[in-house]
Parts: structure tokens; C-alpha cells; sequence
């Protein structure tokens, strides 16, 4: 079911056991059938904890998903809602509490709160009359949910947003409890590096949860040697720029999530002989994409480039599999090799998958639009003419092109150059101003705030120093057999990931000077081991680190990571961990700035 | 020792036991006749109320609470109303249920802690029966009136009330709680729960087996026994899905208390049935075991028995663990039981040791004969019993050479401990828990110790618990107090400090209390505590501190409701964190209050940006460019030049959409200026259009794709024609081509071919198609990419332009 989670260095399924364990007591405590009204957002990180059937196994016979009104009818004895702590959630609750038949069949009404509980959600409660209701309010502290063997992320949609727009930082404190009880799960992680004010935030936090629950120390010998801790807006490039991944241009263009993706059902239409091809399944196809599917661990992290030809052998090695038939002889042979027909069967069906996914992109990365646009962004990361108006910037604007490629190029090109010169910063603002709205007056005083778009001060330009001295630019990335992370932007190593990188070797006071150039401070903590569980490291045994990027992190950097941690000679592995993996276009960085900050959706926030 | 099997009794497969724990040091008048009593289960206390419910008003019953072993911990005179039940709770809190539905809860040294009532409706029918019970979310209290209505409190700590639906025929004979209340009326059993009263059969009990006079569950809640008024006794699981036995009892009369009596692992699980001179055990099998009873005595089940207490001792009674059955059973041959021999043997230095070892090895069972030892020791509540298994055991080891000590090693630990607790003065017949509890603080610090348990489950506990009477005790100043907590708790782990302050606040010592809290090393603890005792500053500054933000929402709206407005904002103005998170919880709940916090602090951006967001939640033009305006001027004062330029912007064009849509009826309005254009474009108004693209000083790239674009779809060719000559195009001829290319129109688009740039000509040619125009201008410029790109779309049939290519080619790569 979840067998991919262990096959990494870490075996992160001790997490998930232990969130399907809580789980269980959880719907114990709630004797008798059980009807769970969900938090839409929650289904798909539950997904990778708990199947339907688990719950099912606990008497869990309905399932709707919270919205305001009257409860479905459900003849069950137990209500539960699972929700975040928001307060317009508990406004809807109470309505469906009030509104719920008393007569007919009076029910239990439970609440579990997700990551945790808050006072204030129960205050809102208490004020709209309900709180009484309850039978049982209580928190499911889910904060990190393993996505993959190597990965972890706390889908927390809005932390970027909440961090560097609003000063919110909830989103950080989650952090640190979820580092919390990973450190309770893995052993006390004897260091801790970090850069950037939430960085320093979380560290600080940690800290201290430490110092305050300093008897309960764990005698677990630490899995993890390293904690890094950075913040989004440290490298605020790399999100921007377009993945050339696989799995990174799956992104890109279709949006993967909670690790699944929907596809256009015209490619995978089963294919047969004499039948009408007038049925073409409508519905998405939506495909699982993790480690567990061994072609797809193969491929996902290559260069698009490279994809093709891995694609055809494993298509030669399938064939040669399948004509071993003809050499089976004894009946000993021909029953090995049916032994092995469904293994062979699930990789030729996962193969025509592929196929049909790396077609269907080809068809985009192909096109002129495409290359144009890499050009351009490639210009940029290389320093060429950052300092005035682009020319295809502004024909993208009067072709109106989607509003969040023009925000990823101008905030690209503003990063790329220290912050934009006066002139050429309104110019863009009036263009986008008078092509999109003016109501989007908002979003660019948002991207100014977080520093996406930015007037350049009188200080000079610090980007080629830092491409320089950090090798972010690669002329000759060897996509086919790389030998650097540039090859996941075919040229643009990712700043967060060479930070990474030069962390391990030769370490940070050799890049001091760049350092101070990014924004926020950098720092590094020891947390003391109690005797006794210092690792006695076996010759050649690689540490392991874990990366967490404050803010979100793409698929891209995820790709460079492992990259780094299958060298042979790094001498590290790292494990990747999250506030939300930066997922379909729209909601990558400047844009989820946008979404939410459009006017008309605020009005709608308003009257909900 | 020989006689250990004296007090066996056979029943069934297993054996039963009667022990003697105590004879009790109290001294009962009237023994417990006319008694309510209720026994705490793992050992614990005993509470005793003599004649609760006598109303002369003259006398007053008096409340007693003994240690188990009948030592006196407190005893009071009772002043409140007639009692039906007692009952403890899981942290030893003695409840007091009386006919009223009031609750009195008494700590375990007698003194009043609080109370609650069991409902409004209660008062006028009075509490028939009432019966405490744990249940996962903690202790909880059932009742049920004389009107037959039930009540439920599943959390005496978080106490929900639930008034259960109305029985069927509103009488009832027994009940239980159990998965709801489970209740008889008659032969007919019921399930009550919140929502309904649903009948349930228990499977294999006819209705000719009676009425159902008396229940009862098992401890674990896993099992139900049901007994009839014709004397039969039926056990089943408590989901009554199976039946285990039926036992005829031969007894009309309905016992006085039905236990269950069994332990985990258990062979055969059976129930204690008490009446006024009979104790029986009855089970699976037909047999029963009866003891006479002389003196009225009172059960209590236990995990692994039943504790029987009479007024001169207290027994406990259960069924032989199956290795004690092993090693001790008359003419055993089990490993255990040859180990055992064997040392006695050695004792008396015969070499009959040495047959009994040989035997044991022979069969490879040493280990094993070890480990029954061992285990046994730990059943074995006699000292003397266990030393000899022990020593047995020790014997045995020595002749094992890869055996793991840890569990002999702990069994000597763990017993010396209970027999520590056991012994009268302590009176506890069980675990270290309940140790810290009775105020033994050395005692327990010590056993803590010795158990090695982590000191934050352990001595930090019972640190945590003393320091919590410590600050009871009124005799001394709270400067003591602070100093004596401090100095032995100093930062023990796990300590909470908070707790500790909390019950000095309780016992209203409200400086004490603030000095404790000083010492709390986790902020986010001392929050509430903080803002009970109304320190509503200090409060916040340690919520923020905890970087909790649920905290700092919860003594911010605290604060709000507390001040008034202007020391709230003035107290927010010194927390920026908390005042980050109010105007968080402002945008979504109180825009106005936003407004007032962005004028407070002079933030003239934040203002501006404001009205630009009230202003598109208006419906009405006017106040729409009111609100502008307003954006306008504090745009200006924020000195934001360029958004203030562009909000005026919007209002001229929003006007002008306005003027349109009145004169034209064009529907414009809220399109952006590009939209508005396209618009104008496409509706003929070209005029209007030009108007807004000088009016608005748009670039002159974006009006002539806009312009080019439009007038392609509209097919006016003659205008695009002349539109291309208007002026020198902006965005060169082969948007031109392509756009033409885009209608299918490939005449129109050749005729901007031959205007393209030099650099695009290639692509020009090769968009209208002109394979042979590509080529030549791509063989004139001698680019090794442009060749590439026609050969690449060049037929392999037209060899004569694929040779003339390849030629260039190769003349282009060799330069």
C-alpha cells in the first residue's frame, strides 16, 4: 500500500503508521457508526494516510464533504467533522448543527480538528450557541504527511502568502511542531543550519520546545544528521523559472496534486479493433505519480530531453521479456515466466502511460510559444538586457497572454536584476494595469511586498556576483548524463539547491559574502544529544540531511536534490521537506499571490 | 508452604483463589450494615456513609474515607442532602450523588472540591440509582429518576449532559452502562443510547428463562452477565453476539452484587455473585463454588479479580494464573515445578537436586522452567512464596549461560515496590500510581527512583503534586512557599508551572501564583492562567512569545472584549505580531475595524489599498468613484505617485464606459482599458478607440496588434492594408503575415512578405509556405540555423532545392 515510503534512507512509513495509529483511537473513542463531514482541503492529504477502507473498518459509513445548509440525512449515530482550524469552518458548522433534525434522529456531533486545536475556533463556538453540542472536540496533529519515500510536506496552502505578505506566522509554528514530532519519531537532529528570518523564526521555536519539554528526551538514535532550514524568499528564481523535469513539466502544464494528476482522456482511449471510436472517455484520466511505480522513479527526475530515450529502452527491454515465451521449453520455464506476467503487464501498461504523457508534452515543448518563452528566461538568468523593457514581455502582454506567465517573466526579470529601474517597473505595472484591470493594482503591490517585483535602490546589481560565485548558470548542462543540478533548468542550477550543495561541501564560510546578499540572516544551532546516541559512523556511510524549504518547494528542486544525494562521491542523501509542494501553474509563486488577492475573489471570501 | 494449594478451589478447567490482604485497622461499630460504600478499584480508597438517606434532621450521617487497608484518611460530618451513590473517579475525586441530581466532589482528604448538577428536570423526580463509571474520555456519572428517566455525563470534567429518550412503559428492573445504558424491563433487554431505545436479544436466553433482575459488565466492558428471577445466570459478550454459558444458581432471590472476576489471559472467565450469607462463583462450567458468608461484605471487581471487604478483613479472590497452577499443582511435572523441587532439594544439600536438574535439561526446558519461576514470583502475593520462586529461579540461571536477567531483575524491583505499598500502614494492595496520590512523597520519589521510571512520568509527578499542597498550606507566606517550591522542584522536567500557580490562583493566592508563574519556562502555559487572573498584558506578551498564534487570537479577542478601543489598539501597537494577526482576522471578519487600524497608524498605502478593495464590493457608480477618489488622496499622502496616477486613470475610465454605455448601449463597463479597446474595435466605434489609446498614452506595440488583430477578424483587408501603411509598423510585417496566416488568408499575407525584416524573412516565407523564397533568403544570409529550419520542411522530393540547400549548408558551416 505504502511499501514506496520505506524504501528510501529514511523510512518515513513510520510517520504515516503513526498518524494511521491516532487515526484509529480517534474513530475508537466514537463508539457506534460514524458519518464524517469533511473540510474539502483535508480529503487529499488524508488520502495518503488512510484509505476509505480503514475508516470503514471503524464504522465509518458516510462521508460529505462541509458545506453551509442543512447535513445530508445519514443514519448513524456519530457526526464527526474533520476540519481546519478556520473560523469561517466553524460558521458553517454551527449552521449545520443548528439546522440538524432534533427531532427525527438526534445525533453525537464530534469535531477533530486538523493540524490542532484552537481556542478561538471553540470561542466562535461558544459564541454562535454550539459548542455544547459536542460530545468530543479533539486534534489530529497531521502537520508532515509523507508524499513519497523522500518527501514530506505539510500542504499548507497559504504559508508564502502568510509569511511574507501578512506577518502571519501560523503557518511557521506548525513547522516547528511538525519538526517536533519528527524529531520524536527520528531522534533529536544534532544541527541545524538555516537562512532567512523564517528560518531563524522556526529555529528559535525549536528551540525552545526543546528547552521546555527537556525531560522528555528521546533515546532514539537520530536518523537525520542535518537540518536546513530555508526560506522561499531566499530563492525566489528557481520557483519561477520553468521545469524541464519530467515530472516538473507534468507540473508545469497539467498540475500534479496530492500526487495525482489529470490528463486529457483523448490519448489514453483503450484502443480497439472493430470498435466505434465515437466513445471517447470524457471524464480525465487521472494517474498516480509516486516511487511505487518503478518506471516513473526511473524518469521523473531526468531532463524532458532525456525522457525519449529511456523511454525506448525500457520499451526493448519489455519486447525482450515478453519474447523470453518463446524460449521457455519445460514446463518449469513457461511456469516461471507466467509467475512473472503481471509484474511485465504492469510495466508495459505503465510504459503506454508514459508514452502517451511524454506525447502529449512533446507537443508543447516543441512549440515555437515554448521555446520563445525558455529563451527569454534564459536571458535573464544569464544577465542579458535585465535593465529594460522585453520586447516579448510586452508582446505577450498585447497577444494577452495568461496574466500569471507575463507576473512569472517581469518578477523574473526584476530578480535577475536587483530590482527593476523606475521607468521600466511602471511601464510594465501600466501595461499589465490597462491589459488585465486595474484591480490588479493589489497583486502587484503584493508581488512589490514580497518582494518579487521590486524598484532597484541605488545599490548595484548583485545578481551576477551571486550566478558567479554559486555557478547558477551552466553553459554546457549535459541533459542525457548530467553531472550537475543545472540540468533540471537545462543551464540554471537552483540557487536553493546549490545553498545545499555548498552547505555539504566545503560549507557555508566559503560563500560568506553571497550569503549576505540574499535576504534574511543565516545561522546555525547544535542541539545537544544525550550520551550515548552519538552515531558511530560506519566508513563510507552517507549523512543524511533534511532540506526544508519555508514556503513551498517544485519539482524541480526536488529533482536536483535527489540528483545530489544518488552522486557517488556527495557523501550526503537528503531528504526534501515542505509547507506545500508548488503545484499547477496557477499557484506557483507569484501567482498564488494573485489568485486569492483578485478583488472579486475577495468578494466572494466576503459573502460566503 | 506445602499447603499453598490449600485455599484452591476447582472450577471447571481452572482453579479459584481466596487471599487474605488486610485485616482491617478500622474498627466498625455496626460492621457495614446500612453502609454505602464504594471502593476505588486498583487498591484504592474506600469511602463509607452510614445511613445516607435517614432525613431526621437531628442526626448527620458521617462521611469516612479509609486507606484499602481500613487506615482512616478523613472522616466529616455529612451536611448536604441524602445520598443515593458513591463513587470514584479515576483520579481519586470521591463522588457524592444525592437524590437532588447534585454532585459533590471531595478530594481524597475529605475536603470539598465543587459540585455540578445532573439536570434541571432531576430536582422534582429524584435520583432512583445512580452509578459512576470510566469510560475513555474519563469518569462519568449515569443516573435514572424515579420516573424512569436516564441521564448520561460520559466526562465529569467537560460535563455534557445527555438526557436519554424515554423507556418503554417507563419502568425498568436493571441496568448497566454499557455501549449506552443497557436496561431490562422484564425478560425484554434494551439498549439506550442518545438517540434511540433500541431492543436486543441476547443470543441463546429464552424468554422462559424469566425476568432479567440484576446485570453487569465486566471491568474490560467486553463481557455482560444477565441474571433471571428464576435463579439462571447468562454470560455473553457485551455486543451480544455470543453466548458463553448459562448457569442455574438455584436462587430466586436476585443477589445483592454480581461481579465479574477475571483477569487478562484468562482461562475461563466467571462472576461473583454475593448474597446475604453466600458467596458464589459461578462460570462456564455447571459447577459452582460457594463460600458462607458471615458478615455483610461489599465487592469490588478489579483488572484481575474481585476484592471482597467486610468490616473485620479483605480478601482478594481470583482465579489462579495458569503458571502458579503450573509450578504449584499437586504433582506437577511442568519445568517450573521440577526447578522448584530442585532447589528445595539443594537446600537440603541432596543430590536429589541434581536428578530433578538433569531432568529438566534433558528436556531442554531449563529456560523455560526459569521463566514460570519468575512469573509466578510476580503472582504470588505471600513474601515468603515469592522468595523461594525467586531463589528457585536464580538457582536455575546459573546453570544457563545465555539467559536475559531483565525480566528476573525487574520482578525483584517491581515486587519489592508493591511490597512496600502493600504493607498496612501504606495500605495500598497495588500499583506506584496511586502512591503519589496518598501524599507518601518520599515514598514515591523513592519508588520512582528505584523503578527507573523517566523522571518527567515520574518524580517529576510527584513533584508536581506536592508543590500543588504545598501551596495549600495557609500557615505559610507566599515568599516561603515560592522559595520552598523553587528549591526542591527547581526545573525538574515535565514540571508544569503553570499547574502548580493554577492552584495556588484556586486557593486565592493570586501573588503566589504570579510568582510561580515566573518560574514556567513555557510561555504559551501561562496564557490562561494569565488572563483568568486578569494580567491581560502579560498575557500577550508570553503568547507571543510561544509563537502559538491560536494564543495570541485568543488573548487578543480577549483584549478586545476587556479594553476599550483605544488601549486595545494602543496595546496592539506594542505587539506587532499580534497586531499582524488582528488585521488578519479584521479582513476576514470586520472590515471597518481594518480601516480604523490603518488610520491609527498613519498607513496611507494600506488605507488606499483598502478603498480599492471596498470599491469593487460596490454595486453603484458613484460611490465606486467615491471610494476611488478616497484611494486617490491617500495614495498621494502615502507619496505612491504611480498608483495614484493609475486609480485616477481608472476613474476616467470608468466614466468614459459609463458615457458609452448610455449613449451606445457598448456594455463596458468594468472591462479593462485593453478589453474596452478590443470592444470599441469590434463594434466599428474606431474613433472612440483612438480616443482611449491617446487618452491613455497606450504604447503604440500594443493599439496595432490590437488593431491588427481586429481588423483580420472583421476581414476588412483594404482597411488592414491601409492601416499598414499608416506609419512605419511598430511591431514589424510579420505579425502581419502571421495574423493574416491566422485567417487563412495566405493573398492578403503575401503581401506583407517582401516588408518583413531581413531577420525574419525566412520565417515569413515559410509561414505563407514559399519553400523557395525561404530558401533563397535563407542561402543569402548564410545562417547554418535558418538552412536548417527550411531543410527541415523542405519534401524529399524536390531534390533540386534540397541539393542547392545542402551546397549552402556546408559552405555556411565551413566559413
Amino acid at each position: 500500500m505504502a511499501a514506496h515510503l520505506s524504501y528510501g534512507r529514511v523510512n518515513l512509513n513510520i510517520l504515516r503508521e503513526a498518524a494511521r495509529k491516532e487515526l484509529r483511537e480517534f474513530l475508537d473513542k466514537c463508539a457506534g457508526s460514524k458519518a464524517i463531514v469533511w473540510d474539502e482541503y483535508l480529503t487529499g492529504p488524508f488520502g495518503l494516510i488512510a484509505q476509505y477502507s480503514l475508516l470503514k473498518e471503524h464504522e465509518v459509513e458516510k462521508m460529505f464533504t462541509l458545506k453551509s445548509g442543512r447535513l445530508p440525512s445519514a443514519d448513524v449515530k456519530n457526526i464527526i467533522f474533520f476540519v481546519r482550524p478556520r473560523l469561517e469552518l466553524m460558521d458553517i458548522i454551527a449552521e449545520n448543527v443548528f439546522r440538524s433534525d432534533k427531532m427525527h434522529s438526534p445525533r453525537d456531533f464530534h469535531i477533530l480538528f486538523v493540524p490542532r486545536r484552537s481556542m478561538l475556533c471553540e470561542q466562535r463556538l461558544k459564541e454562535q450557541g454550539v459548542l455544547a453540542s459536542f460530545i468530543n472536540i479533539d486534534e489530529y496533529i497531521l502537520d508532515l504527511i509523507p508524499y513519497d519515500g523522500d518527501l514530506l510536506s505539510m500542504e499548507y496552502e497559504s504559508a508564502f502568502r502568510e509569511c511574507y505578505l501578512e506577518n502571519d506566522q501560523t503557518s511557521l509554528y506548525h513547522t516547528a511542531k511538525g519538526l517536533m514530532t519528527l524529531q520524536a519519531l527520528y531522534g533529536t537532529i544534532p544541527q541545524i543550519y538555516g537562512k532567512g528570518e523564517c528560518a531563524r523564526h522556526v529555529a528559535n521555536m525549536m528551540l525552545r520546545m526543546k528547552r521546555e519539554f527537556a525531560g522528555s528526551q528521546n533515546q532514539i538514535l537520530p536518523v537525520f544528521d542535518t537540518l536546513l532550514l530555508l526560506d522561499r524568499n531566499v530563492d525566489l528564481l528557481t520557483p519561477l523559472a520553468t521545469q524541464l523535469t519530467y515530472e516538473g513539466l507534468i507540473d508545469e502544464i497539467y498540475g500534479i496534486t496530492n500526487g495525482y494528476v489529470k490528463l486529457p482522456p483523448e490519448k489514453f482511449a483503450q484502443k480497439k479493433q472493430g470498435e466505434a471510436s465515437k466513445d471517447l472517455p470524457t471524464e480525465p484520466k487521472k494517474l498516480q505519480l509516486n516511487s511505487a511505480e518503478e518506471l516513473y522513479a526511473e524518469i521523473r527526475d531526468k531532463n524532458f530531453n532525456a525522457v525519449g530515450a529511456a523511454l525506448s529502452k525500457k520499451a526493448k527491454i519489455i519486447s525482450a521479456a515478453f519474447e523470453e515465451r518463446h524460449n521457455a521449453k519445460t514446463v518449469g520455464e513457461i511456469k516461471q515466466f507466467v509467475s512473472q506476467l503481471p509484474h511485465m503487464q504492469a510495466a508495459r501498461s505503465s510504459l503506454a502511460n508514459h508514452t502517451s504523457i511524454a506525447e502529449l508534452i512533446k507537443d508543447i515543448t516543441t512549440s515555437e510559444a515554448f521555446f520563445d518563452n525558455l529563451t527569454v528566461e534564459q536571458e535573464f538568468m544569464t544577465g542579458v538586457d535585465t535593465d529594460k523593457v522585453n520586447t516579448y514581455i510586452e508582446d505577450c502582454v498585447a497577444q494577452k497572454d495568461p496574466l500569471i506567465k507575463i507576473l512569472r517573466l517581469v518578477s523574473m526579470q526584476s530578480v535577475c536584476n536587483n530590482g527593476l529601474k523606475q521607468k521600466v517597473l511602471d511601464y510594465y505595472k501600466r501595461e499589465i494595469l490597462q491589459t488585465y484591470g486595474y484591480e490588479h493594482i493589489l497583486t502587484l503591490n503584493n508581488l512589490e511586498k514580497a518582494g518579487l517585483l521590486k524598484l532597484q535602490s541605488s545599490s548595484r546589481n548583485n545578481y551576477p556576483t551571486i550566478r558567479k560565485t554559486l555557478k547558477l548558470w551552466m553553459e554546457d548542462a549535459n541533459e542525457q548524463n548530467p553531472n550537475d543540478i543545472s540540468y533540471v533548468y537545462s543551464g540554471y542550477a537552483p540557487l536553493s539547491v546549490r545553498l545545499t550543495q555548498v552547505l555539504a561541501r566545503p560549507g557555508w564560510r566559503s560563500i560568506e559574502e553571497v550569503l549576505k546578499m540574499l535576504p534574511g540572516p543565516h545561522f546555525e544551532e547544535r542541539q545537544q544529544l544525550p550520551a550515548g546516541l552519538h552515531k558511530k559512523r560506519q566508513q563510507g556511510e552517507n549523512r543524511t540531511t533534511l532540506v526544508f524549504f519555508l514556503g513551498g518547494v517544485s519539482y524541480a528542486e526536488i529533482a536536483a536534490l535527489r540528483f545530489l544525494s544518488q552522486m557517488e562521491d556527495s557523501g550526503m542523501e537528503y531528504i526534501i521537506a515542505t509547507t506545500k509542494l508548488l503545484n499547477v501553474p496557477p499557484a506557483r509563486t507569484p501567482a498564488h499571490i494573485k489568485d486569492s488577492m483578485h478583488p472579486s475573489e475577495d468578494r466572494q471570501l466576503l459573502f460566503v | 508452604m506445602a499447603f499453598i494449594t490449600a485455599n484452591w478451589n476447582p472450577l471447571g478447567e481452572a482453579f479459584y483463589r481466596k487471599t487474605e490482604l488486610y485485616e482491617m485497622c478500622w474498627n466498625l461499630r455496626d460492621g457495614l450494615r446500612d453502609c454505602l460504600v464504594a471502593a476505588a478499584p486498583y487498591g484504592g480508597p474506600i469511602a463509607l456513609l452510614r445511613e445516607p438517606v435517614r432525613r431526621s434532621p437531628s442526626s448527620r450521617p458521617q462521611l469516612e474515607i479509609y486507606s484499602a487497608s481500613g487506615v482512616a484518611i478523613a472522616s466529616f460530618p455529612w451536611k448536604s442532602g441524602p445520598v443515593v451513590q458513591l463513587g470514584w473517579t479515576v483520579s481519586d475525586e470521591l463522588l457524592c450523588i444525592q437524590e437532588d441530581g447534585s454532585v459533590l466532589i471531595y478530594d481524597l482528604f475529605g475536603s470539598f472540591k465543587r459540585h455540578f448538577s445532573m439536570g434541571q428536570e432531576v430536582m422534582q423526580s429524584q435520583v432512583l440509582e445512580a452509578k459512576v463509571f470510566h469510560s475513555p474520555y474519563g469518569t462519568g456519572v449515569a443516573i435514572v429518576t424515579a420516573s424512569s428517566r436516564f441521564t448520561l455525563a460520559t466526562n465529569i470534567d467537560d460535563l455534557k449532559l445527555r438526557r436519554l429518550p424515554e423507556v418503554p412503559g417507563n419502568t425498568w428492573s436493571a441496568g448497566e452502562v454499557c455501549r449506552g445504558i443497557l436496561m431490562s424491563n422484564g425478560p425484554e433487554l434494551y439498549i439506550l443510547d442518545t438517540t434511540s431505545c433500541t431492543a436486543v436479544v441476547p443470543p441463546g436466553l429464552g424468554p422462559q428463562a424469566g425476568s432479567i433482575v440484576h446485570m453487569s459488565v465486566s471491568f474490560s466492558y467486553k463481557y455482560l452477565a444477565l441474571f433471571t428471577d428464576t435463579g439462571h445466570m447468562w454470560t455473553g459478550s457485551s455486543h451480544l453476539q455470543d453466548k458463553m454459558s448459562e448457569v442455574d444458581t438455584k436462587k430466586t432471590t436476585p443477589p445483592k452484587q454480581m461481579v465479574w472476576c477475571r483477569r487478562p489471559k484468562s482461562q475461563q472467565p466467571s462472576v461473583v455473585l454475593m448474597w446475604d450469607r453466600l458467596l458464589m462463583v459461578a462460570g462456564v462450567s455447571h459447577d459452582t463454588i460457594q463460600f458462607p458468608l458471615e458478615d455483610p461484605c461489599v465487592l469490588i471487581g478489579e483488572l484481575d479479580g474481585v476484592r471482597i471487604i467486610s468490616s473485620a478483613n479483605q480478601e482478594l479472590l481470583q482465579e489462579v494464573p495458569l503458571v502458579c497452577q503450573e509450578i504449584f499443582k499437586i504433582a506437577s511435572m511442568a519445568p517450573g515445578a521440577l526447578l522448584l523441587e530442585a532447589h528445595r532439594e539443594y537446600q537440603k544439600s541432596s543430590q536429589k537436586a541434581d536428578e530433578y536438574l538433569r531432568e529438566i535439561k534433558e528436556q531442554s526446558m531449563l529456560g523455560e522452567a526459569v521463566r514460570q519461576c519468575v512469573e509466578a514470583a510476580g503472582h504470588e502475593y505471600d513474601s515468603n512464596t515469592q522468595k523461594s520462586l525467586l531463589r528457585a529461579a536464580s538457582f536455575g540461571k546459573c546453570f544457563l549461560t545465555d539467559f536475559s536477567p531483565e525480566a528476573f531483575v525487574s520482578t525483584c524491583r517491581e515486587l519489592r515496590v508493591l511490597n512496600a505499598v502493600r504493607e498496612r500502614g501504606v495500605g495500598l494492595p497495588l500499583t506506584h500510581t496511586q502512591l503519589v496520590y496518598r501524599q507518601f512523597y518520599p515514598l514515591a520519589i523513592e519508588v520512582c527512583r528505584y523503578l527507573k521510571i523517566p523522571d518527567y512520568q515520574g518524580v517529576s509527578r510527584v513533584l508536581k503534586h506536592w508543590a500543588s499542597c504545598k501551596v495549600q498550606q495557609k500557615d505559610l507566606s507566599d515568599e516561603a512557599i515560592a522559595r520552598a517550591v523553587c528549591v526542591k522542584v527547581g526545573d525538574s522536567p515535565g514540571v508544569s508551572y503553570s499547574h502548580i500557580a493554577a492552584k495556588a490562583y484556586e486557593c486565592g493566592r493570586p501573588e503566589l501564583a504570579i510568582k510561580l508563574l515566573d518560574f514556567e519556562a513555557r510561555s504559551g502555559e501561562q496564557v490562561p492562567l494569565l488572563l483568568k487572573m486578569k494580567r491581560s498584558q502579560l498575557a500577550l506578551s508570553k503568547a507571543v512569545e510561544s509563537g502559538d498564534t491560536d494564543l495570541v487570537y485568543t488573548v487578543v479577542t480577549y483584549l478586545k472584549s476587556e479594553m476599550n478601543r483605544g488601549d486595545f489598539f494602543m496595546t496592539l501597537r506594542n505587539q506587532p505580531v499580534a497586531l499582524s494577526l488582528y488585521r488578519q482576522f479584521c479582513k476576514l471578519q470586520e472590515q471597518e475595524t481594518l480601516k480604523d487600524l490603518y488610520n491609527q497608524d498613519d498607513d496611507h498605502q494600506e488605507l488606499a489599498n483598502y478603498y480599492v478593495t471596498a470599491s469593487y464590493r460596490e454595486k453603484r457608480l458613484e460611490s465606486r468613484l467615491s471610494l476611488l477618489q478616497t484611494a486617490v488622496d491617500e495614495y498621494n499622502k502615502a507619496k505612491n505617485e504611480f498608483s495614484a496616477k493609475a486609480t485616477e486613470e481608472e476613474m476616467r475610465l470608468l466614466r468614459f464606459q459609463r458615457k458609452l454605455d448610455d449613449e451606445k448601449g457598448a456594455g463596458l463597463l468594468g472591462l479593462s482599458l485593453q478589453a474596452t479597446m478590443e470592444a470599441l474595435l469590434a463594434l466599428g466605434l474606431h474613433k472612440q478607440a483612438e480616443q482611449l489609446y491617446r487618452d491613455f498614452r497606450v504604447p503604440d506595440k500594443r493599439f496595432w496588434w490590437l488593431k491588427l488583430k481586429s481588423l483580420a477578424e472583421k476581414e476588412e483587408w483594404e482597411e488592414l492594408e491601409k492601416f499598414s501603411k499608416s506609419k512605419k509598423s511598430p511591431i514589424g510585417y510579420l505579425a502581419f503575415v502571421e495574423v493574416c496566416m491566422k485567417s487563412n488568408n495566405k493573398p492578403e499575407a503575401k503581401k506583407y512578405v517582401s516588408k518583413v525584416t531581413p531577420e525574419q524573412r525566412v520565417k515569413a516565407h515559410l509561414a505563407v509556405g514559399d519553400l523557395e523564397g525561404a530558401a533563397d533568403a535563407a542561402i543569402e544570409r548564410k545562417s547554418d540555423s535558418e538552412l536548417a529550419a527550411v531543410l527541415a520542411r523542405c519534401p524529399a522530393s524536390d531534390r533540386q532545392l534540397l541539393d542547392r540547400l545542402n551546397r549552402a549548408a556546408a559552405a555556411a558551416a565551413k566559413k
